[in-house]
């Protein structure tokens, strides 16, 4: 008799070590997902206003840590005052990189503009190398490093910051594109440019626009997550990567299918650390998303589209 | 003994017949180092090291009255690049023995071609396939991985600690490092009871944590280099775990603490070289005077930290130094007095080759630490 | 017809003479790297610049041929030469049955698919320790030879290489004035109305994906013989955007365009080493003005800014 119920609290601890351990996965997973958004949704928003999927996203997730850095360390900056002026300065850059090199080019075909934004990628990253050097560096978390448990897992803080953060522009997204003047026109270029030009929009400032926006959007992921993750000049090449994965499997929505990819990559990488193999995680997530894929080749939130021809 | 003796004479000989045509000539030594790409914190140090030290050696007139010239180029951590700046060295700039390459992986691809060219290299990678077994002409100055898995097995049975998770980076060091803990920790009679990997570009590894503190080891064991164990470091503070945690000589630097934070660092145990902990050192430990002269000139060079990883470029010259000094300076003479360098004091150990070792250094050039209050301090 | 092969003749008397200008050294070694990439360009351009379906994970096949080559005469003792068709044929028929549900796909859905592929076969790379060494890498494969002629050294390895390279720019020529290429090129024009007119469309992609594949295996294979050492990060992800940035910069679906490219972005960090840490920079900034001022590539980039240039003088005159 005492056998059995010995036994069955073994199960027990066993079942509520094992929640404990899923929740865990869940919540690293969540938050490393809500950062994958941040930069898919920076993705779509370029890619919607002017067809160009911005090989250089992940570069602007890089400069947000980066800058932020700079303003604390070089500059002596608060760190509130340091974020805004971090965002500030990799608006301008994503700005410029418009101005100087998408919009003079005269063949813009998605695939020169695929290797433009690469050669461009490369360049920020080489700059940034040359003007702040190889290291990787720390920045201070936004509100202390005591950790929070929640039913048995535990997060820090700034977790918190990046899942609150990351609602609250998907929320300002949402509104702009709906609620706004030059949201609705940036919206209007999305699905047709030339009739939106016809009906008055100035095209060439939504293009301007939405780089400003995903640069912004792109910069604050890299400021919320680099305390966790700490930052160097070659930090936006995975982190762009998964975010242009998080972007495509929310079929290249700037709402919320998109977070959903986001989440889902991160969940998905978190568990199959946890359960499966540490090594194989990467390709676990991948391999799920290929199937998903294959089963639902318009993406996974898409409707099947008859091709006009 | 025999075979160190006629080095001995035929250096003697040579210098006598050729001394003077020799000393107006000038040795060129080639650097490969990963300056730039994912290994740049291990090429960077190195690079600068050496061109510290051959504008030292000429100023002081060089060696044996030879000026160094020193041809170095940019691998950016890629085995590729290695080898064809390898062959550029030997064939181009017809350089007498090549310093580096930085990382274990470039090296296996450089050994190939120095074999085949007969120019002695010294790797600077950590990785133990690189002189084991030894090859004719490759040497390597960082301690075998198994030397700091030794140091830290040691230091865990005195502890009583006998089931270890591990959790190592998917790169050439931390595969090796990997590959060793298995090894060792069985031989000795320790348990591995998970073997966890991370991606070299990983930002957070608490699902691998959360499933090692399920498992409840003694200890874990993380292999790897910055900034990932600085990572990991903070995730296991983030998670509560309270397990011992052992980290690699790899992150045997400032910069380690500086990432993860003093407080989440404290505790942390690891073997590292004595550079790190050069000011704790006796007045008669024989590294002492050097080390402290290594720190000084690289910060008055450089105004940074000196790191084990430039080190390694010091060791290597210090042994082509020692060889050119003691044989001459074409590569078959200084590949031979490598081979026969005896008790050569250096930054990573105190190096005594043979012809089946090829590597020189054993257990004594590791000291174990524990990071207190942000500080190194020794662990007894 | 007669002055294509003209021109091809021209070009392989090129490719065989300058060996004798660079005299053993180095930068022989170099030109043996532009061989192997051209190779992995012209495969990439039979399957980007005819068929215009992209591929963002051609480097993993090209790892494949190089570890299967490896794997199959260090471990299992083979023939290199025996390794070399097998691995070709096994990555053939791997990209045959993969290229089914991946090319079913387009757009950027495609870029990410064969993307994922590309990742995933990097990190099988990586974890099969046993069979591939796992990043340490995989040593000691031995040089390909013929006879009493081992190819060890690089003059004889350039040759050798070149020879691949110039049988696959022959075939990348046939292919280009065959029924099939026109079919391509059909469905890079419109998919829909290809199958229209009779074009077996999802089948030829998938013919043209995987051989498109057994080229760059055919490619590894080389490497792998001629480096003797082999490890995963020669594979990522970074080759396989470095691939499409020779076809791309070189000229998307014409012969040349490819060896352009591949010559270019293999020559480019050579001539830059003199500029330290600026050189990731000046290679960046030049990516960018190239397509800013080369849109069609450099196969096309020339000939187009002559025009233009006598356009503005003809200008000058009329005025």
């Amino acid at each position: 008799m005492g056998k059995g119920r010995g036994e069955s609290l073994l199960v027990e601890t066993g079942y509520s070590m094992q929640f404990s351990q899923i929740l865990q996965y869940l919540l690293s997973g969540l938050s490393i997902g809500a950062i994958y958004a941040l930069i898919g949704v920076g993705f779509s928003i370029i890619y919607n206003a002017t067809g160009i999927i911005n090989f250089a996203q992940g570069e602007f997730v890089m400069l947000g840590g980066m800058l932020t850095l700079f303003f604390l360390e070089m500059l002596k900056f608060p760190l509130w005052l340091a974020i805004p002026c971090a965002i500030a300065a990799s608006t301008a850059a994503g700005i410029l990189f418009e101005r100087l090199a998408i919009r003079p080019l005269r063949r813009p075909t998605p695939i020169n503009l695929v290797i433009l934004t690469i050669g461009g990628s490369i360049l920020i990253r080489g700059l940034a190398m040359l003007v702040w050097g190889k290291d990787t560096h720390a920045i201070p978390s936004f509100s202390g490093d005591e950790p929070i448990s929640i039913g048995g897992a535990t997060i820090l803080p700034q977790h918190l910051w990046i899942l609150g953060v990351t609602l609250l522009m998907v929320s300002v997204n949402k509104f702009y594109f709906n609620r706004t003047i030059s949201g609705k026109a940036m919206r209007a270029c999305a699905y047709n440019r030339r009739a939106a030009s016809l009906v008055g929009i100035d095209v060439r400032r939504m293009v301007m626009l939405s780089f400003a926006i995903s640069s912004a959007m792109g910069a604050v992921a890299g400021i919320i997550v680099a305390p966790l993750t700490m930052v160097a000049y070659d930090v936006g090449g995975m982190l762009g990567l998964k975010g242009f994965c998080a972007a495509i499997v929310g079929g290249m929505s700037s709402g919320i299918p998109t977070v959903m990819g986001g989440l889902i990559l991160g969940v998905l990488e978190s568990m199959g650390a946890g359960l499966i193999s540490s090594g194989y995680k990467d390709a676990i997530a991948f391999i799920v998303l290929l199937l998903l894929l294959f089963l639902r080749p318009q993406g996974l939130f898409g409707k099947p589209e008859s091709e006009r021809v | 003994m025999r075979r160190r003796f006629v080095g001995m004479v035929s250096g003697l000989t040579v210098m006598l017949f050729c001394g003077s045509a020799l000393a107006a000539g000038t040795i060129k030594i080639g650097g490969l180092f990963a300056v730039t790409g994912p290994a740049s914190f291990l090429g960077d140090p190195g690079k600068k090291t050496f061109e510290l030290l051959v504008k030292k050696a000429n100023e002081n007139g060089g060696i044996n009255g030879m000026k160094l010239e020193a041809v170095i180029y940019d691998t950016g951590g890629d085995a590729t690049k290695a080898v064809q700046l390898a062959t550029k060295l030997i064939k181009d700039d017809k350089v007498s023995v090549i310093l580096g390459p930085t990382t274990t992986g470039e090296s296996m691809a450089v050994i190939p071609v120095a074999e085949r060219e007969k120019i002695p290299m010294i790797s600077c990678g950590a990785g133990v396939k690189i002189t084991e077994p030894a090859k004719h002409c490759v040497f390597k100055t960082p301690a075998n991985d198994h030397v700091a898995v030794e140091k830290i097995l040691g230091y865990m049975a005195g502890k009583k600690q006998k089931t270890i998770a591990l959790l190592t980076v998917t790169d050439g060091f931390g595969a090796s490092g990997r590959e060793q803990l298995k090894l060792l920790a069985k031989q000795k009679g320790f348990t591995i009871l998970a073997d966890e990997v991370y991606g070299p570009k990983d930002t957070d590894m608490t699902a691998q944590l959360t499933k090692i503190r399920s498992i409840k080891p003694d200890a874990i064991i993380c292999w790897g280099t910055n900034p990932g164990p600085a990572v990991i470091t903070r995730n296991v503070k983030q998670l509560g775990i309270k397990t011992p945690l052992y980290m690699s000589h790899g992150v045997a630097s400032k910069e380690y603490i500086r990432l993860a934070g003093a407080a989440a660092a404290e505790g942390i145990i690891l073997p590292t070289g004595k550079l790190a902990i050069y000011n704790f050192l006796s007045k008669s430990d024989p590294q002492a005077k050097l080390l402290k002269e290594y720190v000084q000139q690289y910060y008055e060079a450089y105004h940074e930290e000196a790191s084990t990883f430039g080190g390694y470029a010091y060791d290597a010259f210090q042994l082509i130094s020692n060889a050119i000094k003691t044989g001459g300076g074409t590569p078959e003479q200084i590949r031979t007095g490598i081979e026969h360098a005896s008790k050569l004091v250096s930054v990573s150990g105190i190096f005594t080759m043979s012809p089946k070792d090829h590597n020189g250094l054993d257990l004594s050039a590791f000291e174990m630490v524990r990071i207190t209050n942000g500080e190194w301090a020794l662990a007894r | 017809m007669k002055r294509e092969l003209l021109k091809f003749l021209a070009f392989a008397l090129f490719v065989c003479l300058v060996p004798l200008a660079c005299r053993g050294g180095y930068l022989i070694n170099v030109l043996l790297f532009v061989g192997i990439n051209t190779m992995l360009a012209i495969a990439l351009n039979l399957l980007l610049g005819y068929a215009g379906q992209i591929s963002l994970g051609h480097a993993g096949f090209f790892g494949l041929g190089a570890y299967l080559s490896g794997i199959l005469t260090v471990t299992y003792g083979w023939n290199p030469w025996l390794a070399m068709p097998a691995a070709a044929a096994l990555v053939g028929c791997l990209a045959g049955l993969l290229g089914f549900p991946i090319l079913k796909l387009r757009g950027h859905y495609l870029a990410m698919a064969t993307l994922g592929m590309g990742i995933i076969i990097y990190i099988v790379f990586n974890e099969t320790i046993e069979l591939t060494g796992g990043p340490s890498g995989l040593s000691g494969i031995a040089n390909l030879s013929i006879g009493s002629l081992t190819f060890d050294s690089d003059c004889k390895n350039y040759y050798l290489v070149w020879f691949f390279a110039l049988v696959t720019v022959l075939f990348s020529l046939n292919v280009a004035n065959s029924r099939i290429g026109r079919a391509l090129k059909a469905i890079n024009d419109s998919e829909v109305a290809a199958r229209v007119v009779g074009v077996n469309a999802r089948l030829l992609k998938v013919q043209i994906f995987a051989l498109s594949a057994i080229i760059c295996s055919l490619a590894g294979s080389l490497y792998a013989h001629c480096m003797t050492f082999i490890s995963p990060a020669s594979f990522g992800f970074n080759f396989s955007v470095e691939l499409l940035t020779m076809v791309v910069i070189g000229g998307l679906g014409s012969v040349y365009g490819p060896f352009l490219g591949a010559a270019l972005l293999t020559l480019l960090p050579e001539i830059l080493r003199g500029a330290n840490d600026y050189d990731i920079v000046i290679y960046g900034a030049l990516l960018v003005l190239m397509v800013m001022f080369m849109p069609g590539g450099l196969v096309r980039g020339f000939p187009e800014l002559r025009r233009r240039l006598a356009k503005r003088k003809g200008g000058v005159e009329h005025a």
